[in-house]
Formats: structure tokens, sequence, C-alpha cells
């Protein structure tokens, strides 16, 4: 039987524009927050697993340099939207393993002031029409054969959802959007910590119907990390770090399995459903059990979908979980009490460390004024278009 | 007709345009771009089939911030034909949720992205509302 794994130490910087601060700047505030947290140092670390996309793949060596050469393993990870999720998975499985005691996963992305992410598309260079790549195409086809722009794709894979099982509209994907933002006013380190009416989401700017602006994932700047212990590591701490420790009861990883259409519009629903199962089965719990949940709201039309591949309610009831009010923070299972990536922001790779940390705060019960009173267990989700899923079971310290 | 080019490999052109798809031979898994191995079964035979022509729309968004050259705002849908998903525009329909709607009739349906510099002619594909 594999030793258990707590977080030890846990840190996200806070999300939005720094102008000032380079990626590895927010890589070490994020590592040393987190080792200042769990009262430990570089030299305590037996790995690192780095998560970043845009800064060219070597971020957790050039973040050694900057605050702690020692030698270790480092592994440089990424996978999408899930990639933070993912370094925390690698550091698990390195502790499980036996192959270190304590491990550090990290993750950071420079964002702010980056447009549209799409899925890829290539420029036409004029001259005469030649086929290209696995398709064939004589010409982008990004915006010619439907979208690969992310709104987009959620956009769709919401409205899918509503095609199969009804009771979605453009108004209740607005109303997601507006608990999202509600709730981002009591978080400081949110990127946008503004409420807007249901009427401002409506009529902002419509960037993929029927997500508009708001309703979108907001790009920013942003680092998180956590220091991770084995349980007989952990024995050997202060009663103070053990106390504060956070039990990691399920980290797991999916993909998405072949599913007809699953190559055409991205199926985010399988892998997540999946994933899902295999961390209550791993916790002992059941979606029941969650005093809350921070799921991977990168548009209000995905947040909509995963009430139901959580589990959180019965298969197509996703609409009206939703308005009985049952998400908002004061609900029976609250969403995204940070404020969601709709508004505490998507720095992408951090994000998978950062609800792992909203949701440590809570059952720590150091989250202030927006803390969910007697926490207990709480779920972190996210999802990496491709695709990867991320789902972390946490459950509080007993001692 | 040799003047023509088809967007991409697996639209047919001709009088009676289709998609083609690449069937897995042993489990009938369907794709639209060129194959090693089937991602369902691993098998690594494959037939052309025609995808059916007509279809009913199971998701779509109408995008309004796209790619520089696209014109906005365009419908993207996913169409269910007779079993096989498609991902295509919608077209010879206004783009708003007054006139799009899921569950519509859709019909292939093809149309000119211009001719290059040794006269050939680029032949797109997007799905139309049929009555």
């Amino acid at each position: 039987m594999a030793d258990d794994v707590w977080i030890l130490g846990i840190h996200m910087t806070k999300f939005g524009k720094h102008p000032t601060l380079d990626t590895i700047d927010l890589a070490a505030e994020a590592t040393r927050g987190a080792l200042s947290d769990g009262g430990v140092t570089m030299k305590d670390m037996g790995l690192i697993a780095s998560g970043n996309l845009l800064a060219g793949g070597h971020v957790g060596q050039t973040l050694q340099k900057a605050i702690g050469q020692t030698g270790i393993p480092v592994i440089n990870v990424a996978n999408a939207c899930a990639t933070g999720a993912t370094a925390l998975k690698v550091c698990v499985m390195a502790l499980r393993s036996g192959e270190a005691d304590m491990a550090l996963a990290v993750g950071v992305e420079k964002l702010a002031g980056a447009g549209l992410l799409s899925g890829g598309s290539r420029a036409d260079d004029g001259g005469s029409w030649t086929p290209e790549g696995r398709y064939g195409a004589v010409t982008a086809v990004d915006g010619r054969i439907g979208t690969a722009t992310m709104p987009g794709v959620f956009a769709q894979i919401g409205m899918e959802y509503g095609h199969r099982y009804g009771g979605t509209s453009f108004e209740l994907f607005a109303q997601i959007s507006e608990k999202n933002h509600a709730h981002s006013t009591l978080n400081p380190l949110a990127a946008y910590s503004k409420r807007f009416t249901l009427d401002e989401i409506m009529n902002d700017v419509m960037i993929a119907y029927p997500n508009t602006r708001p309703m979108c994932s907001a790009n920013c700047d942003g680092a998180a990390a956590a220091v991770l212990v084995t349980g007989a590591k952990l024995k050997t701490l202060s009663l103070e770090q053990q106390r504060r420790a956070v039990k990691v009861a399920a980290s797991v990883l999916t993909t998405d399995p072949w599913e007809e259409g699953c190559q055409v519009l991205p199926n985010v629903n399988t892998l997540t459903k999946a994933a899902a199962s295999q961390a209550y089965e791993a916790a002992g719990i059941g979606p029941d059990d969650l005093d809350l949940v921070e799921l991977h709201d990168c548009f209000a039309t995905a947040e909509l979908v995963h009430y139901d591949n959580l589990g959180l309610c019965e298969e197509g009831g996703a609409p009206d979980l939703f308005r009985s009010g049952a998400t908002w923070r004061d609900g029976r299972i609250p969403v995204n009490v940070s404020g969601g990536l709709e508004s505490k922001g998507h720095p992408i790779s951090a994000t998978g460390i950062a609800n792992v940390w909203e949701i440590a705060t809570h059952l720590r019960g150091e989250a202030g004024p927006r803390q969910i009173d007697g926490a207990r267990v709480g779920l972190a989700h996210v999802i990496g278009l491709g695709s990867a899923c991320g789902v972390h079971v946490l459950e509080r310290s007993a001692a | 007709m040799s003047s023509q080019i088809p967007m991409v490999d697996y639209l047919r052109l001709g009088d009676d345009p289709r998609l083609v798809a690449h069937e897995c031979e042993q489990c009938h898994a369907r794709y639209f771009d060129h194959r090693i191995a089937c991602a369902a079964c691993e098998g690594e035979s494959f037939r052309d089939v025609e995808v059916d022509p007509t279809g009913e729309v199971k998701a779509f968004t109408i995008v309004s911030l796209a790619a520089p050259g696209i014109p906005v705002p365009f419908v993207a849908a996913l169409i269910d034909c007779d079993g096989t998903s498609v991902q295509a525009n919608l077209v010879d329909v206004e783009a708003d949720p007054e006139h799009v709607t899921l569950g519509m009739k859709v019909a292939l349906t093809t149309y000119s992205l211009g001719t290059d510099d040794q006269g050939v002619e680029a032949i797109g594909f997007g799905f139309a509302p049929v009555p």
C-alpha cells in the first residue's frame, strides 16, 4: 500500500497584470511562498515538476537558478490547461513510488494581453492552392470549417449539452457567469473582482454565442506552487505543520477515450466523468460528501456540463442544479467560490495548482471573508483541450 | 472541372459533392484526416465512405471574433449526418440565434474560395438549412 501524500505548503500569486515581473519572477514568488508556507526549503525537495506553456520549456531549471540549485531532478511538464494538475500528479507519483519524500509542483504563465487562443490555423501564402497537412487543406480552415477558437469550441460543448438534455439558454449560461463574478468580489487574488448584473453580462461584447466577454476566462499573469510530502515524512515534522497539512485523497489524470465525434468536436465529458469516478473511488467518498468544488469554467458554457460530469447532479440535471441555487457560495455545493477562471483569471499552467490552493485554503479555515464554513472535503478539476483532465480530492487534516 | 481543387481532401467535388470519410474496416470508426491506425480499435485498414450529405445541427456557436481574413459573424456547427459527426460552417442563413437553432435540418453545399495564379478554383463546403 503506497503511502499517503499531503500538501505541506501551497501558495498562489495575485492573478492579473504583472508588467514588471517575468515568468521566473512569478514562479519564484509562488515557490518561495509555498516553501515558506510549508516551513521547508529547496534543500528539502527531492523533485521539481514545473509547468509552463509559453516561456520556452525549461522553466524548472531557470527557476532553480533564480532561487536554489540543489541538483535534484526537474521534470518540465506541458499538458495544455491541465499542466498545473499534471505537475501535481507527477509529484504524487514520485512520492508514492518512493523516489522522493518531498516534491515541489509549480505552474506559471505570462498571459496578460494575449489575444484569442485558437487550436491553430495556417496563413494563406497566395500564389497557388496547395494541399497541406492531415486534411490536405489548401487554405487555413479555422473559421471556414467551423471554429477551433476556444470560446467557440466550448460554446458548442455547452450547446451540445442543451441539445441532448434541454433546459439551457443564453440567459442560463450568463447566470453562471453572474455567479462567478459575484463570488470574485471576496477574492483579493482574483484578476477581476467586479460584480456584473445579468444584463451587463448578456449585453457585453459577444465573442462566440452564447459566450460574451465576461463569460470567457480572463487571460492574465500568475503562478502557483505546492510542496507535497509523504505521510511518513510528515509525521517527522512539527505538530503545526501536521495540523495545516491537507491530504491529497485522490490525484487523477485522464485523457479522452475514443468515442464517435471526439475528433470533430473535443469531448470534455468522457474524461472528466472517468476522472471523477476514479477520484471518488480512490478517496472513498461520493459527490455528496464534497463541501466545495473548483471546476474548470474556462467559459460559462463549460461550467454547466461539468456539474454533470463531476456527478454533482443526475444525468441531464445540470440546468436544474444551477437554477436551484446549489452552486452559489451559500448553496448546497458551492462551485468556484474563488470567482473561477472567468474572474479569478486563467494563467494556463498555474490554474491546476491555484484551484488546489483555493480548496486547501478553505480546508485549513484560512479563506477569510470567503471561507466556506466547516469545509472538510473539496474537489479541484481542470481540463486541457487535446485532451487531459486532472481531478484532485483534498481532505482537511484530522490533527 | 480539372481547374477545381477542394478546400480539403475529404471533400469530393463533382455534380453531387460529398464528404468522404476514412472508415475503419474493423470497427467502422470514421475519420476525416489521413490515418495510420484506428484510435478506437488499432485497426490499420480503412475504406473511403460517403457521409450522408444531410444532417441535424446538434451544437452551434456564432463566432464574432476570429482570425484575420475570416468574415464575422459566422456560424460554426456540429452536425449529425446519420451518425457521423461533422464540423462545418452553416451558410445561407442569418448568423443570429433567431435563425439558427439546435436540431435544425441542414444539407451539404459548396462555394468558391477564389482562383489562384494558375487559374485553379478552390471549392469550400458548408451546410445550409433545408426547408
